[in-house]
């Protein structure tokens, strides 16, 4: 019941588009839904990273906490997204807090499994490479736009 | 698409500025403001179209172009949002009610508000922008029962940045009026989006085939909104944005505002993307 669910996603889900049924079926086979309430975190700056998730309802903050400040949200994530590479990329470790801010209801991917398939499948591994780098691309240029403080003022 | 373009209407010598006094100006956010102004002589008609601009001049300091941030339809208030940045904007915001200025306009094009009818519309605008584009958000919503589905999408730098927030607050309620605000930066208090408003574009509940888009904001900004709105698949006949260039006559004569072929004081500000698209991708026009 619950594997035929996160299978129903991922075929509808635009990440996922194109891949192979059987890959689709691996990939849901490492999937496990979760559910956060608000103010629970989905992953820790500096921990392990053995997991990505696809948010299935509700709203996620990306926080970075710098000494003698508050957490700073740099940015927000909301149904449909994917949240996570760290799994991917060599340390494996988040690289900022992801925060609930509301009821965040999300499927957990399992990465340790993923990333031992992608090492003995290089195919699948390219295609993971290929798909997570195009979510790097858009979060590296939406950073670049905030970095240029658009709206900031003249002084 | 056609779009109307209006030319100056009260002043018989458009370089010739006419009187108009302060009746109130008050903070929007930390560095901006809005003024109400009055024509010293009552006879005189603002009428404008949405996304038009006048000439202000703050008597001994300077002349700039400022849009007209108002409710066209409301012939007793004549508003102008403006940010400090520099001398005469600073200048500006520390007038006073009984204070005099000098105004010439209104100048240039207008937003297709008119044309837009039968569609579905998607504002998309951060910072300051949302000034020039709240007069075509008055018109639209003035009769919101001839257009589809109305979508605001707004980028702000902070929370405390965000203008209007009472309006936008009562439009929301009041109309069948989407509207997404996102900030560049922002602490924990703040529930709602953080990120560059292109990435309020994708799941924005619009029709692509359908939607006439209106953008005003950063020209980086507006560069990246016009491709993500291309990626979804608004068609670039239907993709209007407003230009910003210094000016001095307004009037199409100095050649100060000249962005490749146009004039942005008389061709625009509002442009159809087709008629600027290369241009707008190209540094320093
Ligand atoms: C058609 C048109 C409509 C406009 N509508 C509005 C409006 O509704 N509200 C509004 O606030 N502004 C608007 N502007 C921009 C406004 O005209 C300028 O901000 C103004 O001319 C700056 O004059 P200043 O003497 O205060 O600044 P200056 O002393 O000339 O400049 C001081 C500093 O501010 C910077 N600066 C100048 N202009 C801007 C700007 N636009 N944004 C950021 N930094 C700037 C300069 O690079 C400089 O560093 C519009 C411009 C045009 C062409
Ligand atoms: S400002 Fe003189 S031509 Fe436009």
């Amino acid at each position: 019941m619950y594997k035929q669910t996160i299978d129903e996603l991922l075929v509808r889900h635009s990440f996922f588009a194109g891949l192979d049924p059987r890959v689709i079926e691996l990939i849901a086979g490492c999937g496990l839904n979760e559910k956060f309430s608000a103010a629970g975190y989905l992953a820790r700056e500096g921990q392990e990273a053995d997991k990505f998730y696809l948010i299935r309802h509700g709203t996620v903050a990306l926080e970075l906490r710098a000494p003698g400040q508050g957490p700073l949200t740099i940015e927000t994530l909301q149904e449909g997204d994917i949240l996570g590479w760290s799994w991917l990329f060599s340390p494996h470790r988040w690289q900022f807090d992801a925060k609930a801010l509301t009821l965040v209801r999300a499927t957990a991917f399992d990465g340790v499994c993923l990333r031992e398939k992608c090492e003995e499948d290089h195919d699948l591994g390219y295609e993971f490479m290929k798909r997570f780098a195009g979510i790097m691309i858009a979060r590296l240029q939406a950073t670049r736009l905030q970095l240029l403080d658009l709206y900031g003022t003249a002084d | 698409m056609a779009r109307l373009t209006n030319s100056p209407r009260f002043a018989l010598d458009p370089m010739l500025p006419q009187r108009f006094v302060v009746e109130r100006l008050w903070r929007e956010t930390a560095d901006t403001f809005t003024v109400k102004l009055e024509p010293v002589d009552k006879t005189a008609d603002f009428a404008f179209a949405p996304g038009q601009f006048n000439m202000l001049y703050v008597f001994g300091v300077g002349e700039i172009p400022i849009s007209i941030s108002g409710d066209p339809a409301d012939n007793t208030a004549l508003l102008h949002t403006t940010r400090a940045v520099g001398t005469v904007t600073k200048a500006m915001s520390r007038l006073k009610p009984g204070d005099m200025l000098g105004l010439r306009g209104p100048f240039g094009s207008n937003w297709p508000v008119l044309e837009a009818g039968g569609h579905d519309i998607v504002l998309v605008t951060g910072g300051i922008g949302l000034a020039p584009l709240r007069p075509a958000l008055y018109a639209i919503l003035a009769q919101r029962e001839k257009y589809g589905k109305v979508v605001l999408l707004y980028g702000a730098r902070t929370p405390e940045d965000i203008l209007y927030k009472k309006e936008l607050a009562r439009w929301r309620a009041h109309f069948d009026l989407e509207v997404h605000v996102t900030v560049d930066r922002a602490t924990e208090s703040w529930r709602g989006n953080v990120g560059v408003a292109t990435t309020l574009i994708r799941r924005a509940p619009f029709d692509p085939q359908d939607a006439v888009a209106m953008i005003c904001g950063p020209e980086v900004m507006m560069r990246f909104t016009t491709q993500e709105l291309l990626r979804r698949g608004v068609d670039s006949s239907r993709i209007f944005v407003s230009l910003e260039r210094n000016m001095k006559c307004a009037i199409g004569f100095c050649g100060h505002c000249q962005f490749g072929p146009q004039f942005v004081c008389k061709d625009g500000p509002v442009f159809a993307l087709k008629r600027v698209e290369k241009l707008l991708n190209t540094w320093e026009v």
